[in-house]
């Protein structure tokens, strides 16, 4: 074979190659992709869902999500803006500089450095149209990994009716032990404000004493993962405090909501 | 701003180590690891491919395959992400091909020391897992160099510290079947949690 | 060669990890849940079958100037059709594997065989021999995963086996066993007994 033949088939061969591949792969991706849409959508209703209580396994989740509003609320002057739910996605808005707020040094204090300008809330209402359920989208910094977790909250908005963290990579056994579902069950029915609607509550040091005057607004530390515990505590603070959601809470409170 | 970046190294560098505590590149890492000065020539062939490639595959991300990064070119519905794999391995095996061409021609002393490194590079994991995490964790371009280099020189130290382990380890009286691959299998263990010991840093 | 010793052979004679030292990466990151191991095993197994038979069919026809591009090209392409089904249909443990799928591009075992088998033998010979070493990969991973999550989470499929002290039971978990080194020494070990049986694969 001539030189130039051979040329000619080694760019036959690749091409020919790259055409196969490249046909192969758009069609699976093509064909694939509702299908994972479906998926990440119907993950993300179920951690929603979760985090409140609303559902157990094998519960139809299209189902009850139906029954929950979701609305945008401008963090900053806690009031709903008329924005479409469905294309917003508030933990990609962080890292986007037209949807994003610096947070200053002085409230900084879950390490966070930025958030987004708008939060996705999701309301649950009863019959007569009050709020029954406020869920909140709250992350923060553990020892690895950013923690991004879904807190539900009662009408009072004080009171704590289900918490759950949906993407964690803290140490499995001891961090990760904040997906332990017995840990999360001591959240409900703690009180997350104290009654001047000051932040009080925390992850303690160790076991709480039920006999202890700040008993309603603790949670049993996690042994061996103190800084992941912090964590938690301070991204509470963070995002209840008046940086964070305290003016939507307290809009809630007014009936504007 | 710089200490934002000081941090980025010392953390990929110690406290997320590639090899160590997301066991990539570990065949090349078991399978070199035998004398010193042969894994010092990989982990520094390691650190100059992954210093390139790590911000190479970041432009490639933020300009051509991320949803709505063909903007530019008027099609911002365009979603390439999943394209990210096949590009970011042609990027890897033609910098690898660049660099053994560049030195060949510019260093020849270095292209002969680091020379059958730089193909072994193409398929080492933790080149590729580097561009991975790097998306994942959606680093800027800035970013991206740090932890390129970082993360490189974290693997580069570990399969240095590795190598010198196992140099002595040939003295050591271990059971027969337990000699060579399984000796290594169990101080890469007890390296590792070595390096957790960093974890509690925090930056 | 038999197709059966094609498939038997890579189990424990020339096991890809223990022997071969090919595809160790993913063996150690995704082995604390026999559930993600399962898929994990799946995914690779198909992959190594699919591009050992792919690049066997063409072998004759691709140059060897463009040899290891062609294969990493046949290679990519089946991982991102891999991962793109998994994506699709058991999205959970895609979600807590991502990137490790990734990975089997660069994992060695796919690159090996196709370099070593691939390329000289013929298209239902190579398939077989991706099967074999496939299930030889996935035989070590589930060993690993199965100690792993059955002592250190108590748990086989996630289902309890021993309860554990925190939940009321009497098992108090081993904690080292859902760190990443546990995975190694559990190799060691595997590798350990392998070669007391079989004293040909003792290094001197």
């Amino acid at each position: 074979m001539s030189k130039q033949n051979e040329t000619l088939k080694t760019i036959t061969v690749a091409g020919l190659l790259c055409f196969v591949c490249s046909i192969l792969v758009s069609v699976v991706v093509v064909t694939l992709r509702p299908q994972q849409a479906k998926n990440a959508e119907l993950d993300m209703k179920k951690n929603i869902l979760m985090s409140a209580g609303m559902i157990k396994d094998g519960d139809d989740i299209e189902a009850v999500f139906a029954t929950v509003e979701t609305m945008i609320v401008n963090i900053e002057t806690g009031k709903k803006v008329e924005m479409d739910a469905k294309r917003y996605d508030q933990v990609a808005a962080i890292k986007d500089p037209a949807m994003n707020v610096k947070i200053p040094a002085d409230k900084d204090v879950g390490g966070l450095s930025a958030r987004s300008k708008y939060a996705k809330v999701y309301l649950k209402r009863d019959s007569a149209g009050a709020i029954e359920t406020i869920i909140l989208n709250v992350w923060g910094k553990g020892l690895w990994s950013t923690m991004y977790g879904f807190i539900a909250l009662g009408p009072d908005t004080k009171t704590i009716k289900g918490f759950a963290y949906y993407s964690q990579g803290e140490t499995p056994g001891l961090g990760g032990e904040v997906d332990n579902p017995n840990w999360k069950s001591q959240w409900v029915g703690k009180n997350l404000y104290d009654t001047d609607f000051n932040v009080a509550f925390a992850v303690n040091k160790g076991a709480v004493d039920k006999n202890h005057q700040l008993a309603n607004y603790r949670v049993d530390g996690l042994s061996g993962a103190t800084i992941t515990g912090n964590g938690v505590t301070s991204s509470m603070k963070y995002w209840f405090g008046e940086h964070g959601y305290s003016k939507f809470l307290a809009n809630v409170r007014a009936g504007e909501i | 701003m710089l200490e934002h970046y000081l941090s980025l190294i010392i953390k990929a560098i110690f406290i997320e180590n590639l090899a160590l505590s997301f066991f990539l590149g570990m065949c090349t890492f078991l399978a070199v690891s035998k004398k010193v000065s042969t894994s010092l020539g990989l982990g520094v062939a390691v650190i100059v491919v992954q210093t390139i490639t790590i911000p190479a595959n970041n432009l490639l991300y933020t300009y051509f395959l991320k949803a709505g990064a063909l903007g530019w070119a008027g099609y911002p519905d365009v979603d390439l992400s999943f394209l990210g794999l096949i590009s970011y391995i042609g990027v890897i095996a033609a910098m690898v091909q660049i660099l053994e061409m560049a030195l060949d021609k510019f260093f020849p002393a270095l292209y002969n020391s680091l020379g059958i490194f730089l193909p072994l590079i193409t398929v080492n994991c933790a080149i590729l897992g580097g561009s991975l995490f790097m998306v994942e964790r959606d680093y800027n371009f800035g970013e991206s160099v740090a932890y390129g280099f970082g993360s490189s020189v974290g693997w580069a130290l570990a399969i240095a510290i590795l190598a010198g382990i196992t140099e002595k380890m040939d003295y050591s009286d271990a059971p027969k079947g337990l000699r060579g691959l399984g000796m290594t299998f169990m101080t890469s263990g007890l390296l590792a949690i070595v390096f957790m010991a960093f974890a509690g840093i925090s930056l | 060669m038999s197709i059966k010793s094609l498939i038997v052979d890579p189990l424990i004679k020339s096991n890809p990890i223990t022997l071969q030292i090919l595809g160790i990466c993913s063996a150690l990151a995704v082995t604390v849940q026999l559930k993600n191991v399962f898929v994990m095993c799946a995914a690779v197994t198909v992959v190594v079958a699919l591009a050992n038979m792919g690049v066997s069919i063409i072998r004759n026809h691709v140059p060897s100037s463009v040899r290891i591009i062609v294969q990493m090209t046949i290679i990519a392409s089946l991982v991102i059709i891999a991962e793109q089904f998994l994506k699709a249909y058991v999205y959970d443990q895609w979600k807590t594997m991502a990137v490790y799928v990734g990975l089997i591009i660069t994992n060695c075992i796919v690159m090996g065989r196709t370099e070593a088998f691939g390329m000289k033998n013929g298209p239902i010979e190579s398939f077989f021999d991706g099967i074999g070493n496939g299930l030889g990969y996935s035989i070590i991973l589930i060993v690993v995963g199965f100690f792993r999550e059955l002592f250190g989470s108590g748990k086989l499929f996630g289902m309890t086996i021993f309860e554990l002290t925190k939940d009321g039971g009497w098992y108090q978990p081993n904690g080292l066993m859902l760190l990443p080194p546990s995975a190694f020494f559990l190799i060691g070990f595997i590798i350990w007994v392998i070669r007391t049986k079989d004293p040909s694969q003792v290094e001197e």
